[in-house]
C-alpha cells in the first residue's frame, strides 16, 4: 500500500475543503477503497475519512419517498422497517450482496462508488486496463471474461484505448436503478440531484470514469420515490455459489398489480453492463399487460436488445432472459410468496 | 515474500517492502523530514508521469539504510524509501484503552496484531474475503483487514480475548455461551479460523434476536421474525470461510449457542 495521509472531516464543509487537495479520496466503509489500496489500484495521496458526518438518517420525505444519508449502513439500510415494508426489493438486494460483516461497513453512498471487479482491473500485474491506467488496452476482451458486459460496453478491440467489458458489481444499485432514485450531492460549488440513470456512466470512449459525479463532489443521500412495489417485488440474483460472490447477473423486478394486470413494473439488471442495466421500454412493455410469462420475455428481449458475449460469457445472455422472467413471475406472485 | 526481520514489524504480505525499511530506520521518517524534495517538486514530478525520478532519488537516499537492513538478514532488494505518515492513536479494545504510534496505513488487524500483541484475531486472506480477522466494533462484527486502525478510534472494540465471562478463563464455564458450544461441538479442525468465526457468531445470534433479516428469511417467507434455521446459521455465516470444512459441526455449535446451550 501507497503511504497517505489521514485525516478526519465532522462536518461536510469540512471534508469538501479537504477535497480540494489532488489525490484526495473521502473514506466511507473502506471495504471497496481499501482493498483497492492493497492491491496499488488506487493510490490516494490524502484520505479523509468521512464516517463521523451526519448522513446517518433514514427518514420520510415530502410525497412519500424516503432519504437515505451516505453513511447508512447497508445492513442497518436492509433491516430498517421504512425498507423492509415499503422497498422490499431494495432490502433483498442489499442482502444478496457481500457478508454480514462487510455490510455492517459498507455505506450507501460507498456502495454507489464501487469499482468493477473484472479481474484485470484489480491486478496491476496486467498493463492492459483502461479503467486503470487509461490508453493501455482492455486485457478482458481476449482474457478470462466469465464475469463481464454482455451490454453497453466499449468494444474496438484488446488494444484500443476506449475498449471496457467491465460490469458493475453492486446489487443495491440494481434495486435503486428500478425504483428510479436520485443521488444527492454536495460540492463546494453547491447542492446538485442525479437521477439514478445518469449517475453510473457506460464506458464510452472513457472507462476510467466511473460515475458522473464531479470531483470533490461528496454523496449526501439517496432518496427513493413513493413506494409502488411493495407488494410484489424480487430480486434474482445468478451467481457461481448461493451466498457471498458477485452477480454473474441479477434481476431487480417490481410491479405495481391491479389483480392480474401489471400497472407499473420497475425493471434493472446487474453483473451484465459497465451499470445497473434499466430499459424504460421494458417497463412501459409491461404496463397495462396481463402478468403472463410471453409478456415476461417480451419485456426480457427489450432489455437484452443487442447483447453481444465473449468466449466465457456468452452464457449471461440466455441467463439474464430467464432470469427476467423467473424475477418477473415471482414478483406477480408477491413479494411473501418466494420460497 | 514475508519480510523477516529480529524485531516486530507491521507484517503487511500485500505491501511493498518499503513498509519494512521504514520499521528499521530509527527513529520513523516523517514526510516533511523525508529529504530536500519539496512537496511541489514531488508533484510537478507526478503531474509529468515522473514517478520513477522520485523512486530514484528516494533510492538513493534511503541506500544506506538500506545496507543497513541487509545486515538484519532481509530478503534480496528491496524498493525506495517512501514517505510515511505516522500519528498517535488510542484504541480501546476488550475495555482497555492503548495509545500507539502507527503508520496511517496500519490495519486494526495489524494493530491487534503487531502492535497490541492480541494474535487471538487471525489474518487470513487479509482482503476482507475469508472473516478470520472479524471483530465487533460498537457491538457490530466487521472485518478488521479492512478497518484502517485510525478510523476505529473512538469505538469499543471487541476481540476473542474479550469474549469469556472472566480475564483469565480456567474451565469451560469461564467461557462465553459461543465459545463453549465450539468445544462441545468440535467447531473446527485447525482451529485458525475459529476466533473469526466465534466472534462472527456471536454477533450472528445477537442479529437474529433483533429480528434482523438475511436473504433466506426473505426467501423463506420468514421476514417478520427469522428464525435461526440451519439454512439460516449457513447464510448468516457464510462471511467465514472454513478450509478444514468444520461446517457442519460449526453449524450445530451455532444452533445450539442460539437455544442458550453449549452441548
Amino acid at each position: 500500500m501507497k503511504s497517505f495521509a489521514y485525516s478526519r472531516a465532522t462536518s461536510n464543509a469540512q471534508a469538501l475543503e479537504a477535497a480540494r487537495a489532488r489525490g484526495t479520496q473521502f473514506l466511507a466503509g473502506g471495504t471497496n477503497l481499501v482493498d483497492l489500496m492493497k492491491y496499488q489500484v488506487e493510490q490516494p495521496v490524502t484520505l479523509v475519512d468521512i464516517n463521523h458526518l451526519a448522513l446517518t438518517e433514514i427518514s420520510q420525505i415530502d410525497g412519500g419517498g424516503i432519504s437515505i444519508g451516505a453513511m447508512v449502513r447497508n445492513s442497518d439500510l436492509a433491516n430498517h422497517p421504512l425498507v423492509r415494508t415499503n422497498y422490499p426489493l431494495l432490502s433483498q438486494a442489499l442482502l444478496s450482496g457481500a457478508s454480514p460483516q462487510l455490510r455492517n461497513m459498507a455505506s450507501t453512498g460507498g456502495n454507489l462508488m464501487q469499482r468493477t471487479r473484472c479481474y484485470y482491473f484489480n491486478d496491476i500485474s496486467f498493463s492492459a486496463c483502461n479503467k486503470r491506467a487509461p490508453g493501455s488496452g482492455c486485457a478482458a476482451l481476449e482474457g478470462y471474461n466469465r464475469i463481464h458486459a454482455i451490454l453497453g460496453q466499449t468494444d474496438k478491440g484488446p488494444t484500443s484505448g476506449e475498449t471496457c467489458i467491465a460490469t458493475h458489481p453492486s446489487d443495491m444499485c440494481v434495486a435503486m436503478a428500478a425504483l428510479q432514485a436520485t443521488v444527492e450531492v454536495e460540492g463546494r460549488g453547491g447542492r446538485r440531484t442525479i437521477p439514478f440513470a445518469e449517475f453510473h456512466r457506460l464506458p464510452g470512449n472513457d472507462p476510467s470514469r466511473d460515475t458522473t459525479l464531479r470531483e470533490g463532489e461528496l454523496i449526501t443521500a439517496v432518496t427513493l420515490p413513493s413506494a409502488k412495489f411493495a407488494k410484489n417485488a424480487f430480486y434474482l440474483k445468478a451467481r457461481d455459489r448461493n451466498s457471498y460472490a458477485f452477480a454473474l447477473i441479477s434481476v431487480a423486478a417490481g410491479l405495481e398489480m391491479e389483480g392480474t394486470t401489471i400497472r407499473s413494473a420497475g425493471l434493472a439488471m446487474g453483473g451484465v453492463a459497465h451499470k445497473p442495466w434499466r430499459i424504460p421500454e421494458a417497463e412501459k412493455a409491461l404496463a397495462g399487460q396481463l402478468a403472463s410469462p410471453e409478456n415476461f420475455a417480451h419485456a426480457a428481449d427489450i432489455l437484452l436488445h443487442g447483447a453481444h458475449g465473449y468466449e466465457h460469457n456468452r452464457f449471461k445472455i440466455e441467463l439474464a432472459k430467464q432470469g427476467v422472467v423467473r424475477a418477473l413471475t415471482v414478483a406477480a406472485q408477491g413479494t411473501s410468496e418466494v420460497a | 515474500m514475508t519480510p523477516f526481520t529480529n524485531k516486530p514489524s507491521p507484517s503487511q504480505p500485500h505491501a511493498d517492502n518499503t513498509e519494512v525499511l521504514t520499521d528499521v530506520l530509527e527513529p520513523r521518517i516523517c514526510a516533511s523530514e523525508l529529504n530536500a524534495e519539496s512537496a511541489e517538486e514531488i508533484e510537478e514530478l507526478e503531474r509529468h508521469g515522473l514517478l520513477s525520478e522520485i523512486s530514484r532519488r528516494r533510492f538513493i537516499q534511503a541506500s544506506s539504510a538500506l545496507a543497513a537492513s541487509l545486515a538484519f538478514g532481509m530478503p534480496g532488494f528491496i524498493e525506495a524509501q517512501e514517505a510515511t505518515h505516522n500519528a498517535t492513536v488510542t484504541l480501546k479494545v476488550n475495555g482497555k484503552p492503548q495509545t500507539l504510534s502507527l503508520d496511517s496505513r496500519t490495519s486494526l488487524l495489524d494493530a491487534l496484531r503487531e502492535h497490541m500483541d492480541m494474535t487471538g484475531t487471525k489474518k487470513g486472506c487479509d482482503h476482507g474475503q475469508c472473516g478470520a480477522c472479524t471483530v465487533l466494533i460498537d457491538g457490530r462484527r466487521v472485518n478488521s483487514c479492512l478497518t484502517l486502525a485510525f478510523v476505529s478510534e473512538g469505538a469499543e472494540i471487541t476481540t476473542i480475548e474479550g469474549l469469556a465471562k472472566t480475564s483469565d478463563p480456567k474451565a469451560i464455564e469461564d467461557l462465553s455461551a459461543v465459545q463453549a458450544a465450539f468445544l462441545m461441538h468440535d467447531g473446527y479442525q485447525c482451529g485458525y479460523c475459529t476466533p473469526g468465526q466465534i466472534i462472527s457468531a456471536t454477533a450472528a445470534i445477537t442479529e437474529q434476536q433483533k429480528g434482523e433479516l438475511s436473504i433466506v428469511s426473505w426467501h423463506s417467507g420468514k421476514n417478520d421474525q427469522p428464525e435461526l434455521t440451519d439454512d439460516e446459521i449457513r447464510e448468516r455465516m457464510s462471511g467465514n470461510i472454513c478450509r478444514c470444512g468444520a461446517y457442519p459441526n460449526i453449524v450445530a455449535a451455532v444452533r445450539a449457542a442460539s437455544k442458550g446451550a453449549s452441548a
